[in-house]
C-alpha cells in the first residue's frame, strides 16, 4: 500500500517534469522525483515492529532494528539531491535574467 | 603497488585546492592542474603496463568479514585499467589545449575545479565495486558535466544544460531506483556479492527483469542510446569544445557504456535477450544517429549526433557477446575517444578562429590552417573507417562477429552506419575546408599549444591500430575483454577471493 503511494508520488514528478511549462515548476518535479526515491529508500529499510538501530551496551544482538544501511544510503541521497537542486534554480535565475519569464516555451533557441 | 586511491584523491584535492589560487597568476593554476592530471595518465599507463591480477582496496580499512564485504570496495581489473586509460588521457590533451581555449572565459580556475570534479567522477565510477558508491560517483560527475556544459552562459548554453540536468536527474532516479531494488533482493550493495547472491539463488526472482530495465533506461540515458537521445545534440555543441570533447569522447562511455556494461555482464548476468535488446538499440542508434547527422549544418550538432552512431557501434559489438565482439567494441570505445576528442578540439579550433561552426559560412580554411585541416582529414577517416586508421579495425572487428554470429541483417546495417558515417564527414570537409573561403575576415592557423594536443591525438588515430597485434593486445584490450567475457562467476571470485 505504502509502496503504491510512492510509486503514485515518483509519477506526479515525473508528470510535472514532462508537462509543465514553467521551469520552476519542472524543478519541483525533479523534487518531487527524489523525494518519492528517497521514501522508498526508507521503506526498504523498515522491519515491522523494529526499533531505531542504536546499539547500547545493556542490549544484545537480540533487539529487533530496522535496517539502517538505507537510512545512511538516503542522507547521501538527500544531499545530491540538493546540489542538482540548486544548480538547476541557478540555471534558472540565469535563463530568467536573459528571457524575463520562466516559460520553456519561450526559450526555444535549440532545436528538437 | 597499489594505486587504486590516488585516481580519486589527486583530482579530487587539487580541485579543493583551487579556490585558494582564485588570485595566483594564470600560470601556477596551468601548472597545478596539467601536472595532477599528467601524474594521473602516468599512473594510468603504468598500471596498463603492470597489468597484473585484480586489485582490490577496501576504503577505510573495512575488511571483510567471513568472505562477505562490509565496506566499499574499489577494484582494479583488465576493463578498469583501460577505461582509466582512456579516460585520464583525454583529459590530459584535453586540459592542455583548454589552457588557451579557455582564455575566451572568465575564470578559469572555477573551469579547472570543474574538470577535475569531473575527472574525479569518473574515475571513481570506474573503479568502484559498490553499487551506491557508483551512483555517488555518477552524480558527481553528471552534475560538474552538467555546469560545464553551461559554462558560457549564453541563452544556448543555458538552455543546453537546462535540458541535460532535466534528463540527466531522471536517470539518476532511474538508477537509484534500480540499485534500491537490487538492494532489496539481495541485502547487499557490493556488486560482487551481488553476483554472488543471485547466483546462490536458483530461481532468479522475475524482479530482476525490472531491474534490469531500470538500469537499461537510466545509463541509456546517460549514454544517450537513441530512444533516451534527446539531450545529446543540445547539449554536446553548446559546451565549450573542449568539454564537448570530453562529453562526446569520454562522459557518455564512462557513465553510459562502461556501467551497463559492467552490471549486465559481471553483476546481473548477460542473458541472450539483453544481447538482442542491446543489438536493436544499437543498430537504432547507429541509423538514427547517422541519419540526422548527414542533415546538420552546425559542424558541432554534426559531430554530435555522430557521437550517437558510433554508440550504436558499440552498443551491436557488446550485444553480440562474443569474445570478438566485446573486443571489437571495446577498441571502438578507446578509439571513438580518441577521435571525437580530436574532431571536437578541430571544431574548437575552426570556432576560436573564424568565430562561427556554421558551415553554411565557412569554406577554404585547408590553406589557412594547416595542421586543423590536416589533423581533421586524419580524425574524421579513421572514425569514419578507412584503412589503415584506427576506426576501420574496430568497426571490421564488429562486423565480423555479427557474422559469425550470423547477424547477417545487423551486419548489413553496421556497414551501412559506416558508409553514411564517412559521408557526413566527408559533407564536414567539402563544406569548411575545401573551396573557397566565404568570409572577409582575417583567418589565421591556432596557437601553437592548442596545436600539440591535435596533433598528438592525430597521431593517435593513426597508430592505434597497432593495438590489435599481439604483445599490444594481450596488455591492454584482452585483459578487459577476458573480465567481460568469464561473466559473474569469474569476477566476484576475483573480488571476493577464493
Amino acid at each position: 500500500m505504502v509502496y503504491g503511494l510512492t510509486l503514485v508520488l515518483f509519477f506526479i514528478g515525473l508528470y510535472g517534469i514532462l508537462f509543465k511549462k514553467n521551469l520552476i515548476k519542472i524543478a519541483i518535479g525533479l523534487c518531487i522525483l527524489e523525494y518519492a526515491m528517497n521514501l522508498l529508500f526508507a521503506l526498504v529499510g523498515y522491519r515491522k515492529g523494529g526499533v531505531a538501530p542504536i546499539v547500547t551496551s545493556q542490549e544484545g544482538a537480540s533487539s529487533f532494528f530496522v535496517d539502517p544501511l538505507p537510512q545512511a544510503l538516503v542522507l547521501t541521497a538527500i544531499v545530491i539531491g540538493l546540489g542538482t537542486t540548486a544548480l538547476l534554480l541557478a540555471f534558472a535565475v540565469r535563463m530568467y535574467r536573459h528571457y524575463q519569464t520562466f516559460d520553456v516555451e519561450e526559450m526555444r533557441k535549440l532545436q528538437g | 603497488m597499489n594505486t587504486i586511491p590516488y585516481f580519486v584523491i589527486v583530482p579530487l584535492g587539487v580541485a579543493f585546492l583551487f579556490p585558494f589560487f582564485s588570485r595566483a597568476k594564470k600560470g601556477i593554476v596551468d601548472f597545478l592542474v596539467l601536472f595532477s592530471e599528467g601524474f594521473l595518465f602516468f599512473l594510468a599507463l603504468w598500471n596498463v603496463a603492470h597489468a597484473g591480477e585484480v586489485q582490490v582496496y577496501a576504503m577505510g580499512g573495512w575488511k571483510s568479514i567471513g568472505g562477505i564485504p562490509i565496506g566499499i570496495y574499489l577494484v582494479m581489473d583488465g576493463l578498469t585499467r583501460l577505461m582509466l586509460l582512456v579516460v585520464n588521457g583525454i583529459a590530459f590533451w584535453v586540459l592542455l589545449y583548454s589552457i588557451v581555449y579557455m582564455n575566451q572565459y572568465t575564470d578559469p580556475w572555477k573551469y579547472y575545479i570543474l574538470f577535475l570534479l569531473l575527472i574525479a567522477g569518473l574515475n571513481g565510477v570506474v573503479l568502484t565495486g559498490d553499487l551506491f558508491n557508483l551512483f555517488v560517483f555518477v552524480e558527481i560527475a553528471s552534475i560538474s558535466a552538467y555546469a560545464l556544459v553551461g559554462f558560457g552562459l549564453e541563452k544556448e548554453a543555458l538552455e543546453a544544460s537546462i535540458k541535460y540536468q532535466v534528463l540527466g536527474g531522471i536517470a539518476s532516479m532511474f538508477i537509484l531506483w534500480g540499485i534500491l531494488l537490487l538492494y532489496q533482493l539481495t541485502g547487499t550493495l557490493n556488486m560482487a556479492d551481488i553476483g554472488r547472491v543471485i547466483l546462490a539463488n536458483n530461481h532468479p526472482p522475475h524482479a530482476l527483469h525490472w531491474v534490469a530495465g531500470l538500469f537499461l533506461a537510466g545509463f541509456g540515458l546517460k549514454s544517450a542510446i537513441v530512444p533516451f537521445h534527446a539531450w545529446l545534440p543540445d547539449a554536446h555543441p553548446s559546451a565549450p569544445s573542449p568539454i564537448s570533447a570530453m562529453l562526446s569522447g569520454v562522459v557518455i562511455k564512462g557513465l553510459g557504456i562502461y556501467p551497463l556494461c559492467r552490471i549486465f555482464f559481471n553483476v546481473l548476468g548477460f542473458e541472450s535477450i539483453l544481447g538482442s535488446l542491446f543489438l536493436g538499440l544499437g543498430g537504432l542508434s547507429l541509423l538514427l544517429g547517422a541519419f540526422c547527422a548527414l542533415g546538420q549544418v552546425d559542424m558541432k550538432r554534426l559531430l554530435a549526433y555522430s557521437s550517437i552512431n558510433q554508440i550504436g557501434f558499440i552498443l551491436i559489438g557488446m550485444g553480440v557477446g562474443t569474445p570478438l565482439g566485446v573486443l571489437g567494441a571495446l577498441f571502438h570505445l578507446m578509439n571513438h575517444a580518441v577521435d571525437k576528442a580530436l574532431l571536437f578540439l578541430n571544431a574548437g579550433s575552426v570556432e576560436y578562429a573564424t568565430g562561427t561552426r556554421d558551415m553554411r559560412k565557412l569554406g577554404g580554411l585547408r590553406a589557412l590552417m594547416p595542421v586543423t585541416s590536416t589533423t581533421f582529414f586524419l580524425g574524421s577517416f579513421a572514425i569514419g573507417g578507412l584503412p589503415p586508421l584506427n576506426g576501420f579495425w574496430s568497426k571490421l572487428l564488429i562486423i565480423f562477429a555479427l557474422v559469425e554470429k550470423r547477424q547477417y541483417f545487423m551486419a548489413l546495417v553496421a556497414v551501412l552506419g559506416s558508409i553514411l558515417s564517412l559521408g557526413y564527414f566527408i559533407k564536414i570537409q567539402r563544406n569548411v575546408f575545401l573551396g573557397s573561403s566565404k568570409t572577409d575576415k582575417k583567418i589565421q592557423e591556432v596557437p601553437w599549444v592548442m596545436q600539440i594536443s591535435v596533433i598528438v591525438l592525430a597521431i593517435f588515430s593513426i597508430g592505434m591500430g597497432a593495438l590489435l597485434l599481439s604483445p599490444f593486445r594481450k596488455t591492454v584490450l584482452d585483459p578487459a575483454v577476458q573480465v567481460l567475457e568469464r561473466g559473474c562467476v569469474h569476477y566476484l571470485h576475483s573480488v571476493l577471493g577464493g
